[in-house]
């Protein structure tokens, strides 16, 4: 391989990586609020797939992408909101309904979904970050979209808000130490139904991604379990916001192995590259479950790590 | 809050009082507190007393507004209040440090205490928070780290993190509930002395439920004894013997003769423990070259604080965890901890919480006795059929023996009181002939009846000839039972010495490391 060769691959990494990895990203991110609270939600892939076909409908229906958006969020938000209330009922396994919600979710957007696989509906814009380098293929790698930078910011915001705000020392108390939060009056289960709920806003904007701008259609495939590679993902960053971002950069550069070398002819071994994100969430796995710094920063209240 | 840090320093008394008339609790069939009436001064550090199940914590949670009492009120500072819920405690002056910690681990001190305030800012700026509790620690007699996560504090710096907690809340009358089972004997001494000096300032008032008397007698200046829910007993400390405090909280029950320890001579070392390794989390030795014999017919007696390896011991000599590196010798060869070397070497034992170490709660009891012999006869034809008609024959005999209060041979064991899974246990491992016998804190939260029986047990295998390794965190509890004494500090053996030989404060500094 020659090394216009090499760079052509690497541009298409960078370009998949900034492409591929916001849903992730958003879906990350949520995971990261909601277990930071102590409670898992397993069925943010439901969530996703949901928030996909309600921004995807919105948008058919009103012709605004970002109202499509907005729809995507507050299904989001309400899929978490009954994730929170069934797990506030006693002797509830927050997996289990997790699973029962993933299976919602796709269920309820596949049914409502039926209608907006065939029609076109108004996407999401870019902005073009790379077209001072005058390179095109750069700066089609860098044509990111604003969700990106909404992703990257709310990172930020929740990476500060954990250590400097009281909600943020609050909800880490909670998923530490309930019996330290009831001590102090703090209401362990509003703490988690909020966490949830907001966590769940964020899988539903991830979804608006994919339906309204990569691959931006709707279709039963859509999400792939992006939702729940998100999950693990949360455990490899180890409940830190920007590590999520990090990991989810890493995700999307991996999915992204696979069409990269195909533009550049290497076709063999085109659905193997294409599986890379799931290899890489098994060694990820295997690699994180020896890891006792991980098992140290996890949240002391999770039902996985108890 | 600068008001609040600034008038504690003022000489004006702050403590409060705190009376309570005929608080009465019952939980359904059970009347948990009987018409108990206290009377608490402004500045006097009060001892509260009495066995497990006495009321002693449904009294003060009824005091700090976990519960509801059915019946009395509440005075405080001489006037009638309603707490309704701990947040309503916690503004009327009331503080409570529990027996297990309330910080969130993965905070650190400073975060704990900022989020604590009940007018805990939206947006923290740290550097002026850094700076207040700076100028709040200056104030106090003691200190504790604040810019580390809490979990990775030793027992002591947590437990005086939880009273900074209540000073900096500004609460001027505090519970503790046995504050100092996880401390040092030096440690305990210390902050309880911190404590009381502040008591004789009149900063805050301090009530200590508790059952060591030495605790009582040396800090404490007034008293109330609690029995089955009702007050039997209160007044000055220095008017009441210690032999009255204990007549007053176990009241006529018969106490088993103490144990009577018969002069046997040393026999040959029985038990081997050779520079014995075991990793914890994170890969760290949490027991780092444990070296220990214990000869027939002696009780060698683990002291320490707790979390300084004992349990980590027992679980390697029981085969929960795995053995790192190091040897375990019985009468001389090698010994692996399996089922087959137990039934061998005739090793039996009793782990801390038999309920979740020796027995499974939900089967029954005749099961749970049966765990040692089930698989051989008359239990068992072939080595694999079972016949439950001989198991529950031998639960019923052992039942008797052991007095183990149950329904029936086929109750679930997860029924029991905590003191009749102890027997049941206990009968299970003692009923054959004993070689060795390891046994951890086996009169943890048991009443003074309980305690003696199970002691007369433990002295009566020894007098028997079995090697007995004792692990316990109650020194007194080794004081009496022991031929020799080892300390445990920091998952090695750092001491060791014949009861005789040693005293308290010996091993206290041993304990604290300091040695």
């Amino acid at each position: 391989m020659s090394d216009s060769l090499v760079v052509t691959v690497l541009v298409a990494l960078l370009g998949g990586a900034l492409r591929v990895s916001t849903p992730f990203m958003f879906v990350a991110l949520g995971e990261c609020l909601t277990e930071k609270s102590g409670r898992v939600n397993l069925g943010l892939e439901g969530t996703l797939v949901f928030g996909a076909m309600s921004a995807y409908a919105t948008s058919y229906h009103t012709g605004s992408p970002w109202l499509g958006v907005l729809a995507a969020g507050l299904a989001g938000a309400a899929l978490g909101a009954l994730h929170g209330f069934v797990c506030k009922l006693p002797r509830v396994n927050d997996i289990a309904i997790g699973i029962a919600m993933m299976l919602f979710g796709t269920g309820v957007a596949f049914f409502f979904g039926k209608a907006y696989i065939q029609p076109t509906a108004p996407r999401l814009g870019a902005i073009a970050l790379g077209d001072w380098t005058g390179d095109p293929k750069v700066a089609t790698a860098l044509q990111v979209n604003p969700l990106l930078l909404i992703g990257l910011a709310t990172a930020l915001i929740m990476w500060w808000a954990f250590a400097n705000t009281r909600w943020g020392l609050v909800l880490r108390m909670s998923g530490d130490s309930a019996p330290a939060a009831r001590a102090m009056g703090v209401s362990v289960d509003l703490v988690r139904f909020l966490a949830t709920l907001s966590g769940g806003f964020l899988a539903g904007v991830g979804g608006a991604f994919l339906s309204l701008y990569y691959p931006g259609s709707w279709n039963q495939g859509l999400s792939s379990g992006q939702g729940l590679m998100a999950v693990a993902l949360v455990i490899f960053a180890r409940w830190n916001p920007l590590r999520c971002v990090a990991a989810a950069m890493l995700f999307g550069a991996a999915g992204a192995i696979g069409p990269a070398l195909q533009s550049v002819g290497v076709t063999q071994g085109y659905y193997f590259f294409n599986a890379a994100p799931y290899i890489l969430t098994l060694l990820i796995m295997v690699a994180s479950a020896g890891s006792r710094q991980a098992s140290r920063e996890a949240p002391g209240e999770l039902s996985i790590t108890k | 809050m600068d008001d609040a840090i600034l008038s504690l320093t003022q000489p004006k008394v702050r403590a409060l009082s705190l009376e309570t008339i005929g608080m009465t609790k019952i939980f359904g069939p059970l009347v948990a507190l009987d018409d108990v009436s206290l009377k608490i001064e402004a500045g006097s550090f009060h001892a509260l007393l009495g066995e497990n199940g006495a009321g002693k914590s449904t009294l003060v949670k009824c005091i700090m507004g976990f519960y509801q009492a059915d019946g009395g009120s509440l005075l405080l500072g001489g006037g009638e209040v309603n707490v309704r819920n701990p947040r309503d405690a916690r503004a009327m002056g009331l503080g409570m440090v529990y027996q297990h910690f309330t910080l969130a681990p993965c905070l650190t001190g400073a975060e704990n205490l900022v989020i604590s305030r009940a007018d805990a800012p939206t947006f923290i700026n740290w550097a002026r928070e850094k700076k207040r509790l700076d100028a709040f620690l200056e104030r106090m007699p003691f200190r504790a780290p604040l810019d580390v996560p809490v979990s990775s504090l030793a027992a002591g710096e947590k437990q005086k993190l939880e009273i900074l907690k209540l000073l900096y809340l500004d609460q001027r009358l505090l519970i503790l509930d046995e504050p100092t089972s996880v401390l040092t004997p030096q440690e305990a001494d210390e902050i309880l002395g911190l404590l009381r000096g502040m008591t004789e300032r009149k900063e805050i008032t301090v009530v200590m439920i508790t059952h060591k008397f030495r605790e009582v007698t040396a800090f404490a200046d007034s008293l109330t004894v609690l029995r089955r829910g009702r007050m039997v007993g209160a007044g000055k400390v220095a008017d009441i013997p210690t032999e009255e405090m204990a007549r007053m909280m176990i009241g006529d029950t018969q106490i088993a003769a103490r144990a009577i320890r018969s002069q046997n001579a040393a026999g040959e070392t029985v038990l081997e423990l050779a520079a014995l390794v075991a990793k914890g989390e994170e890969d760290k030795d949490v027991l780092d070259r444990v070296n220990l014999k214990i000869r027939a017919g002696e009780i060698v007696g683990v002291a320490g604080v707790s979390g300084n390896g004992q349990s980590q011991l027992v679980e390697a000599l029981s085969g929960q965890r795995e053995i790192a590196d190091g040897r375990i010798l019985v009468r001389g060869r090698p010994f692996e901890p399996t089922r087959d070397a137990f039934f061998k070497l005739k090793i039996f034992g009793l782990p801390e919480e038999p309920l979740k170490n020796a027995a499974v709660p939900r089967m029954s009891v005749a099961e749970n006795m049966a765990f040692r012999s089930f698989d051989r006869p008359p239990n068992a034809k072939f080595g694999w059929w079972l016949s439950a008609a001989p198991m529950r024959a031998r639960a019923r005999d052992l039942i008797s023996r052991y007095r183990v209060k149950t329904q029936s041979p086929d109750t679930p064991i997860g029924d029991l009181s905590g003191g009749n899974v102890q027997r049941a246990v206990l009968a299970r491992e003692l009923s054959d002939e004993v070689d060795v016998l390891i046994v951890a804190n086996p009169c943890f939260g048991l009443d003074f009846a309980s305690v003696a029986e199970i002691r007369a047990q433990i002295m009566e295998q020894r007098n028997r000839g079995a090697a007995v390794l004792l692990i316990s965190e109650d020194l007194d509890e080794i004081l009496e039972l022991a031929d020799r004494v080892a300390v445990m500090s920091e998952g090695a053996i750092s001491y060791v010495a014949p009861v005789g030989e040693t005293d308290r404060a010996t091993i206290g500094m041993h304990m604290a490391g300091h040695a």
